[in-house]
């Protein structure tokens, strides 16, 4: 009954030292995240705040859109909607065969990632160069990113000096991060040169404005985006905030919560476009309103894509982001999975121990162990179960509820060849655990016999 | 004060000795107890496993409505069966002041028996491992991850036991990896978990380790064996009961 994402897992876990790596990179992630926190007294009121904005925005989500839509177009902003992924890639190529444009420079969008941009623009025989330093790893080595922050975080630097080699020519053998990182930012100063259009994404629009914020820690959106004459913005429709007010909140807790920084390098607000230059921003639902439409599960929209809960989740920690098989991983990641196919994702909200520190360092206050417990319920109901997993809790639920049978149980787990078979590795609780052994009575026979000597 | 006493399912077959503690100490608080004899299972295991839809029937909560009216509280010495019961079970059956009747024993102890003087001795050193449930769930201490002022009524209370040197480990507030049917089908995971708490508890040289929900022992215990660690596991409840 081992599931995709316990599969996945283990095979993580059996590379012991990167596996080790990989928990305590991102276990220093959320402590400088502590730390961050620990600077701002109001860091509760802080989050609380972000909450409520999101909430508010969220129920007059298609005011503010259009509201947005409206000042950008204003602003001289080429604005288009795509219902889906595929619509959005077509868009794109479209954009780009308009303008002649042969080759891009994509600063990172896990929105675009969820589309299958590369994949599709590589296919129509475009040029696509990841330019944030970890996805231009991932991209090289034909992976998806395991984290929406750190998208290579699931490697080491010796991996990244092989895969450069392979791709970049560099020396072989050499995995220095000094010498690993200038050879990237010379293979990507070419390809900003040689590139005719930039696609990034959005991490919130402003709808008072009409302008796209976009966050980078290595500015390469902004490298992107000052250099080209045809640029494309692709945002999500839950990115929109009211105004410039209540973006104050989000960008005082995005780099925090994200991993520990006071503030995200470079976050840029671009508005009009540039004499010569065409500027589109590509509005994306692909499944959101489906997301709207369940209220149940509406609040995940509020998330920022600050990563908090995978740097903090136990689970994901050790797991590695790929054991999620979704483009988003982690706790978010595993509320978002079933929208988009519920059979192939149904694991995912049960790679979760519902700890509920996720929602704890979520500075949107989602309530993601809630809503994993809910995808549970739902999942257990609307998708294909294994047939000894329904009717083993069919059991424990009689068991558990009736009080003969369940005295009976513990009578019999206490015999000799009970505690025979519960001991033995037939038991899969015996994978890397002994089993407890059984005391002579129970509480309440103890009780019982307490009381009748009494 | 009459206070009803909930034996979970697996303390009664696994732990009875964390039942007593928790019997004799409600007593000792000056309590009158009355062990819920007909409450066996707050339907956890199955409803985190996706399978609400069998417990919510009479069969599950009924019981626990049935003793309220008796008792001026129901206590249970397992954060997450009260974490379960007031935040699914019988969330939509009550209404929050009837909710707040339910509560873990620390919780109990701290929060109602204000004046309840601990009068025990554990000349040990002892870690603690801070349960998910009770932590997060029942906000039994502040999790190391919320901003704001710290607190911790666990640590209050084995603070004012005598000779007990209390040690907390790194990482102690993170997750054991049990999480119920979790443990089994995500073997892996879980167990590194386990092995990683080990670890950062064998670093601080303690003889116990304690913890507030035995749920988290019935895993970590196994692993714990499994790596033959000296560290022996002791619920709150048999240190807190402990005399000379």
């Amino acid at each position: 009954m081992k599931t995709l994402h316990a599969n996945l897992s283990k095979e993580f876990l059996s590379h012991r030292k990167d596996a080790d790596w990989h928990n305590d990179t991102l276990w220093f992630l959320r402590k400088k995240r502590d730390y961050a926190k620990d600077q701002l007294r109001e860091w509760e009121q802080l989050r609380q705040a972000a909450s409520e904005i999101k909430r508010h925005t969220l129920s007059r989500l298609p005011h503010y859109l259009e509201k947005f839509e409206q000042q950008a177009s204003q602003n001289g902003m080429k604005v288009k909607w795509a219902w889906d992924g595929q619509e959005v890639n077509v868009l794109v190529t479209k954009i780009l065969r308009e303008n002649n444009v042969t080759s891009v420079v994509k600063s990172k969008s896990m929105l675009t990632e969820e589309c299958g941009l590369n994949h599709h623009l590589e296919k129509q025989g475009f040029e696509v160069v990841d330019t944030d330093l970890g996805e231009r790893i991932v991209q090289l080595r034909q992976e998806q990113p395991s984290h929406i922050v750190v998208p290579a975080v699931h490697l080491r630097k010796e991996e990244v000096g092989k895969t450069f080699h392979q791709f970049l020519n560099t020396e072989v053998g050499n995995s220095d991060p000094s010498y690993l990182a200038e050879e990237a930012r010379n293979s990507l100063r070419r390809d900003f040169i040689k590139a005719e259009a930039a696609v990034t994404g959005v991490n919130f629009g402003i709808a008072t404005n009409g302008s796209v914020v976009v966050c980078t820690n290595e500015g390469n959106a902004d490298l992107g985006v000052h250099s080209k004459k045809v640029i494309i913005h692709c945002m999500g429709i839950e990115k929109i905030l009211p105004g410039l007010k209540e973006l104050s909140v989000f960008t005082r807790l995005l780099a925090r919560s994200a991993v520990g920084q006071p503030i995200t390098i470079y976050t840029s607000h671009y508005k009009n476009p540039r004499q010569y230059t065409k500027e589109y921003i590509i509005i994306v639902n692909n499944l959101r309103t489906e997301i709207y439409k369940d209220e149940g599960f509406r609040e995940a929209l509020k998330c920022i894509r600050c990563g908090a809960c995978m740097n903090t989740c136990p689970v994901y920690r050790r797991s590695g982001g790929h054991s999620y098989h979704h483009t988003v991983p982690g706790p978010i990641g595993s509320v978002l999975a079933p929208f988009y196919n519920k059979e192939k994702n149904k694991d995912l909200p049960f790679a979760s121990t519902l700890c509920g520190s996720c929602n704890h360092v979520c500075p949107v206050k989602i309530d993601l162990a809630g809503l994993l417990y809910k995808w549970r319920q739902k999942l257990t109901k609307e998708t294909s179960q294994a047939v000894e997993k329904t009717l083993g809790f069919k059991a424990s639920t009689e068991l558990l509820k009736n009080k003969t049978v369940y005295k009976m149980a513990g009578k019999c787990a206490r015999l000799k060849i009970s505690s025979f078979v519960l001991k033995s590795s037939y038991n899969p609780w015996n994978k890397g655990r002994k089993f407890t052994d059984l005391p002579k009575e129970t509480f309440r026979e103890w009780y019982k016999r307490s009381n009748h000597e009494e | 004060m009459r206070v009803g006493l909930f034996v979970p399912c697996y303390i009664d077959q696994l732990y009875p000795t964390v039942g007593r503690a928790s019997l004799e100490l409600l007593q000792k608080s000056g309590c009158e107890v009355i062990f819920l004899e007909d409450i066996l299972c707050c339907g956890q295991p199955m409803a985190n496993s996706g399978y609400e839809h069998y417990t919510t029937n009479k069969n599950y909560a009924s019981p626990f409505l049935e003793a309220l009216p008796n008792v001026d509280y129901v206590v249970a010495p397992s954060a997450s069966c009260i974490y379960h019961l007031t935040h699914h079970l019988l969330k939509e059956e009550l209404e929050q002041d009837k909710l707040q009747k339910f509560k873990e024993i620390t919780e109990f102890l701290h929060d109602v028996k204000t004046n309840f003087v601990v009068q025990s001795y554990f000349p040990h050193r002892v870690a603690l491992h801070k349960s998910c449930h009770g932590l997060r769930g029942l906000q039994l201490a502040k999790a190391s991850e919320l901003g704001g002022t710290a607190f911790s009524k666990i640590e209050n209370l084995l603070n004012k036991v005598e000779g007990l040197h209390l040690v907390i480990p790194a990482q102690s507030d993170e997750c054991c990896g049990f999480g119920g049917s979790f443990s089994v089908f995500e073997n892996a995971v879980s167990v590194r978990m386990g092995e990683d708490k080990l670890k950062n508890v064998l670093h601080e040289k303690v003889e116990y380790l304690t913890a507030t929900d035995m749920s988290c022992f019935m895993h970590l215990e196994g692993v714990f064996k499994e790596n033959e660690s000296v560290v022996k596991i002791v619920h709150i409840t048999e240190i807190l009961n402990s005399s000379l």
